[in-house]
């Protein structure tokens, strides 16, 4: 068996004509990752005990010939921002080194409900803030496809653990683009759905207007599976939907001719890397190929899109990352005399140098005197980017872009200048302040090998769309 | 050239709000990155936004009633109050487990009131 390419079908056909049982696969896996991740750095923990019980009461359903349920013994694993119970969850942290939480997310539990396998927990971008991976306090992950390269950020181990076979699906979270940049550096398919579609509860926040989790997976069925599973409305999180959620699976095999695909002249103009604009233009042109019909759209406030999401998340963050300070949980600084100096030393031995400098902007941002010049200013700057969104879906059906503006770069290159970093999330970003869906599937590779990612983007509450053209698209190239 | 918008006073101020004890080393490279930054920001000011109503929520868009007023018009967001909410509490051990001091009782700190 070919842990590399192990889709959720597979494991289900496994596990029903007896050529594996939930516990062998699992143990497999725990193989591949001991032989390989040595060298990836895709995983900050591992939840084995956890996931052999989990194995062997899906062994035990299959003994007795009960019925099995969808994710039935699929090893997954997690970003190591979403909680799990009596398992460490460091956000990539070390203010969380040696936390325990106490109760589980609600999309880890609805993975588990639903009979997968939890493998462990996903190395990350310290709080989920990077690009690269490179901002994790533990270490970083390298790509599996060129392990010189970053995998992309922030959910990099999620991204990793697919591509190189350590997992049949993950779960990431995108904020600014990080489960979609990361799918793209790697190879993989990353699906951010509507912001609300799925529970943030037990998500450790990073920016909450922004906040969204979702699978990353070899095939987009299989995005679409675990979908499926992880959204609708939960009572935890008073920001989600109460929209109900269509049977994305059976969605994709409904027909793509005719469906408008908007093409918009900001996503492919400066910066972007000749090879991928290659590989982007030969896939639009597949979709049109398929019976869909290419439609000319702007989106004219794009430029400003990196500036107002470094201002609204940064913000946002420096509000939720208030409440480390070493009372009630993680880390706390030693020999501090006073109550005061005693969050001051915490803060500052224990978050990484981009955590800082985002708790910094943020707060600067919302403090006297500038809230209106910055938070304010971004907030009606991330309404007229809704707005041109809402005016292209008056027109089109999804839009097709770039997922990055370039390949995965080299580990080091762009550590020592920020805003180089913020701007690998150029053509991602946008969807987050709008809070419309959004997939990255791979659409072929640079000549040095490295994938390439086609992203395509709908409207709200429309991620049936998008996963169906973007099924239509794998297929079709496969075909 | 144009003159640097944050200055090392400032930084000094904002970590302080920020509950943030920067070392020397720290609050310079801060000066820098933050300018650099908030230059890039800048261009938002070529936006005119005088009559554009700021979005604070993607959730306002599916939830929001438009034709009520105060709180009413977040009523989607709002539960029943239950005395014991959407779940139990943590047992008080379990809630104190992680902490990195504790009596068994409360959470404990350093001195809140300094000499």
């Amino acid at each position: 068996m070919n842990l590399n390419t192990l889709t959720i079908d597979t494991v289900r056909s496994a596990l029903a004509e007896g050529t594996a049982t939930a516990t062998s696969l699992a143990l497999s896996f725990f193989d591949a990752i001991q032989k390989q991740d040595g060298e990836i750095g895709a995983f900050l923990t591992l939840s084995k005990e956890r996931a052999l019980i989990r194995a062997a009461e899906i062994d035990g359903l299959v003994k007795d010939g009960k019925p099995l349920p969808p994710l039935a013994g699929v090893p997954v694993a997690i970003k190591d921002v979403m909680v799990t119970r009596g398992v460490r969850t460091t956000a990539g942290s070390r203010i969380l080194d040696n936390f325990v939480p106490p109760y589980d997310s609600t999309a880890v539990a609805r993975l588990e409900q639903a009979g997968a396998v939890a493998l462990g927990k996903l190395n990350c971008d310290e709080f989920a803030m990077g690009s690269s991976n490179e901002n994790s306090a533990y270490h970083p992950v390298r790509n599996p496809r060129d392990t010189s390269r970053v995998p992309g950020g922030s959910s990099g181990g999620a991204a990793a653990a697919v591509a190189a076979g350590m997992a049949v699906a993950t779960l990431g979270s995108d904020t600014g683009g990080s489960i979609r940049q990361p799918a793209s550096f790697c190879g993989v398919v990353g699906m951010m759905p509507t912001y609300g579609r799925v529970s943030r509860y037990g998500l450790i926040a990073f920016a909450s207007s922004l906040d969204h989790i979702g699978p990353l997976t070899h095939s987009v069925k299989d995005a679409a599976l675990v979908l499926r599973t992880i959204a609708g409305r939960d009572p935890m999180d008073s920001t989600s939907a109460d929209v109900p959620v269509p049977d994305y699976v059976v969605e994709l095999e409904k027909p793509i001719k005719g469906l408008r695909v908007g093409v918009a002249k900001e996503y492919f103009g400066e910066g972007l890397d000749p090879e991928v604009r290659g590989s982007v233009e030969a896939a639009i042109d597949r979709l049109r190929d398929l019976g869909c019909e290419i439609v000319k759209v702007s989106l004219p406030h794009t430029e400003y899109a990196i500036p107002t999401y470094y201002i609204v998340a940064t913000a946002e963050a420096s509000a939720n990352l208030a409440r480390f300070d070493g009372v009630r949980y993680g880390y706390r600084s030693k020999k501090t005399r006073s109550l005061s100096e005693m969050y001051q030393r915490t803060r500052d031995e224990a978050f990484g140098t981009e955590v800082k400098r985002r708790i910094m902007l943020g707060t600067y941002a919302l403090s006297a005197g500038y809230y209106d010049a910055y938070y304010l200013k971004a907030q009606k700057v991330r309404a007229l980017l809704t707005r041109d969104f809402d005016e292209a879906f008056r027109k089109v059906d999804v839009i097709a872009t770039p997922t990055s503006p370039t390949a995965a770069f080299r580990l080091g290159e762009k550590v020592n200048d920020p805003l180089a970093m913020y701007l690998a999330d150029i053509y991602t970003v946008t969807a987050d302040l709008a809070g419309i869906p959004g997939i990255s599937v791979p659409c072929g590779q640079t000549k040095e090998n490295l994938p390439i990612g086609l992203q395509i983007l709908g409207k709200h509450f429309d991620e049936a769309t998008v996963l169906r053209l973007a099924h239509a698209y794998e297929t079709g190239v496969r075909e | 050239m144009n003159e640097d918008k944050v200055t090392e006073e400032d930084v000094s101020h904002v970590a302080e709000l920020a509950n943030l004890d920067l070392s020397e080393e720290e609050r310079t490279r801060m000066v820098r990155d933050l300018n650099s930054i908030l230059g890039y920001i800048e261009r938002l000011n070529e936006l005119n936004t005088d009559k554009v109503q700021p979005m604070a929520q993607v959730s306002d868009r599916y939830g929001v009633d438009e034709s009520k007023q105060g709180s009413e018009r977040f009523a989607y967001a709002a539960r029943e109050d239950v005395r014991e909410g959407l779940r139990s509490s943590l047992p008080h051990e379990e809630a104190l487990r992680n902490a990195p001091d504790a009596d068994g009782t409360f959470f404990r700190v350093p001195k809140v009131i300094e000499k």
